[in-house]
């Protein structure tokens, strides 16, 4: 639990140096328009702060909300071999999921856990709901509640892909979360 | 004879199946050398022959087994259908060890038919046995199993399992516009019939110790659960709904109960349904997964796999709640779905050796002495299932990239193939005898 904690808090540090990065930048980029503002409007040194100051809050919220969709269209995440846990670069990602559901309390997803086929069905089976339950897990300890997420376990029988090379089999370690039904 | 081979058959025609495509069979492996057999053509007495050859079905059979060699019918030296007219030289001239002479006789009035036949030892000059089936002509392939039973346990002295049945999974169609379907099929792939169909998986297919039922898991309801079916009438009850994994239905051999593997505690653990008091047991408690169960054949244990260490074991578990389970498997990287052969010391499994061979092998181990012998050279084995005369095991692997039903006999020596015509074939589960 503790760790689990510090990773949220990293997490959290993390996403902020991000933004606090993208912030300056727009700063920087507003302030080489400046000359052509001043002549054209002959606003108040004051009023002119203010504006440029609101535009880049503006910037900032845009920019956030095109990460927070580009999360949100990241609904397949996908796992090492026999693993049951997610990939650490997909935490952000998985935090932006767990926002979501807190905001949107009527909506529920399902979590489709699969494995490659390798080994026996059954015990993949197991496998698959281990890893949906890894995600569920971290959503809920992030914001969403329990009864917002279904999990289901496909194991080895509905691949993404059809073959026997380990490109196919990466590709079908994963949980894919949809709207539940 | 008689009444046996009917029930049989109504309970085929009942289902009302659609016809699938059958899985033609393909000998792989056979013995070095096999016994030399002669199987005489049948002889047909009435007007219009029968579709069915009963003799080249007996010879197939023995055949696809891999310990006989039956004598190619261009080289029989005469065709003799009763045995004033079996003259042992020609058989000897052809090195054949047995030879089997039948005629085939419409019964007047009516479907049904008589099947005399008969049975010679070439060595000895001697007739082993002869008998008089009756049944209707459409039951003519099922007469010829019968007779290969007999046959085969007349040389081997071990029943055989030629009229059997197996069931098994197929998969057909694009990612994401699949069917699914259950078939039941003679031991051959021949006669396929389609139990079920869904867009949805379907898995675990597994016999009542009757035959007279099946259970397997359907994820119909998007949700992988526990189903009973009757086979004579075809009707369908759903036995579970917890939430999580519902998998694994399992028979005990006394058939009054049903193991099963729940996840509705948290983590995937196996459970015993009493079937007549719907009483729900749990047999195994620990936050891994425990999975996989097959009972021994006192019904007083139950195998599983579990991965409490890591990698997925095999454990025996007493189903009297007695004490901690025994861990039957330790050098193996990965040793799952573990079932006893009717010896109840030979342990059937999947096999990964190490972490760096990546083979999953059908392979059985001897519990007693540890001993171990892998038994196939296939990479991606699963779902071995054991013929009730404990002579060949079936599984389910890949070749060519595509999902096949493959057998090999317990010790390795023969080996047989049944392919699909078209998608995959998975998960077979060999029935019990039917007579």
């Amino acid at each position: 639990m503790g760790t689990q904690m510090n990773t949220i808090l990293r997490t959290t540090a993390l996403a902020l140096t991000i933004f606090g990065l993208a912030a300056c930048s727009s700063t920087s980029e507003t302030e080489d328009m400046t000359p052509v503002a001043q002549e054209s409007q002959g606003e108040s040194a004051a009023a002119r702060a203010a504006r440029l100051e609101q535009e880049r809050l503006e910037r900032e919220r845009q920019e956030q909300q095109r990460r927070e969709q580009a999360a949100l269209n990241t609904t397949v995440f996908y796992f090492d071999f026999d693993v049951a846990e997610f990939q650490p670069s997909d935490r952000e990602t998985l935090v932006v999921h767990a926002r979501n559901l807190a905001s949107n309390p009527n909506s529920r997803i399902r979590l489709e856990g699969h494995a490659d086929e390798r080994g026996t069905r059954e015990y993949n089976l197991a496998l698959g709901e281990r890893r949906a339950n890894s995600i569920r897990d971290f959503l809920i300890v992030n914001g969403a509640s329990r009864n917002q997420i279904e999990t289901v376990s496909y194991g080895e029988e509905q691949p993404a892909v059809r073959g026997q090379t380990e490109q196919a089999y990466s590709q079908n370690r994963r949980v894919e979360i949809k709207p539940a039904g | 004879m008689m009444r046996k081979v009917m029930t049989l058959v109504l309970g085929l025609l009942v289902w009302n199946a659609a016809q699938a495509a059958e899985l033609n069979i393909e000998i792989t492996r056979g013995v070095d050398n096999p016994i030399p057999i002669a199987v005489v053509p049948f002889t047909w007495g009435g007007g219009l022959p029968p579709d069915e050859d009963v003799a080249q079905t007996i010879a197939n059979n023995l055949a696809q087994v891999g310990e006989f060699r039956p004598l190619p019918r261009a080289n029989m030296l005469s065709l003799p259908d009763e045995e004033a007219e079996v003259f042992y030289r020609d058989w000897r001239i052809l090195a054949q060890q047995y030879l089997v002479i039948g005629k085939i006789n419409p019964v007047p009035g009516g479907q049904m038919v008589e099947v005399q036949w008969e049975f010679f030892d070439i060595n000895r000059e001697r007739k082993v046995m002869g008998e008089v089936l009756t049944g209707s002509i459409t039951q003519l392939r099922d007469i010829a199993h019968e007779i290969s039973d007999v046959i085969y346990e007349q040389i081997t002295a071990r029943r055989g399992a030629f009229s059997t049945k197996i069931m098994y999974v197929s998969a057909e169609g694009n990612i994401g516009d699949m069917t699914y379907r259950l078939h039941m099929a003679d031991y051959d792939g021949r006669r396929s019939q389609i139990l079920l169909e869904s867009p949805e998986p379907i898995m675990s297919p597994a016999w009542s110790p009757d035959a007279s039922q099946i259970a397997y898991v359907s994820f119909e309801t998007d949700l992988p659960r526990i189903y009973i079916q009757t086979l004579a009438t075809g009707e369908r009850r759903q036995v579970t709904n917890f939430s999580g994994i519902n998998s694994s239905p399992v028979w005990s051999p006394d058939g009054s109960k049903l193991a099963m593997v729940l996840s509705k505690d948290g983590s995937p653990d196996v459970y015993v349904l009493d079937l007549a008091t719907d009483q729900l047991r749990r047999l195994t408690d620990h936050p891994r997964a425990e999975t996989e169960p097959a009972w021994s054949r006192d019904s007083q244990s139950v195998l599983f796999s579990s991965d409490r260490t890591g990698q997925p074991q095999i454990y025996k578990v007493d189903v009297n709640g007695g004490g901690f389970p025994e861990r039957l498997t330790f050098d193996c990287f990965y040793c799952a779905k573990g079932q006893f052969l009717p010896d109840g010391v030979n342990l059937v499994h999947i096999r990964r050796e190490t972490r760096q061979d990546n083979t999953y092998s059908v392979a059985i181990m001897n519990v007693e002495t540890s001993r171990v012998i892998t038994l196939t050279d296939t990479a991606l084995d699963e779902s071995p299932s054991v013929a009730p005369n404990g002579s060949m095991i079936m599984f389910g692997t890949t070749y060519n990239g595509r999902g096949v039903l493959d057998a090999v006999s317990i010790d390795g020596r023969v080996k047989f193939r049944l392919p699909s015509p078209q998608g995959d074939v998975r998960e077979p589960s060999w029935s019990p005898y039917l007579n």
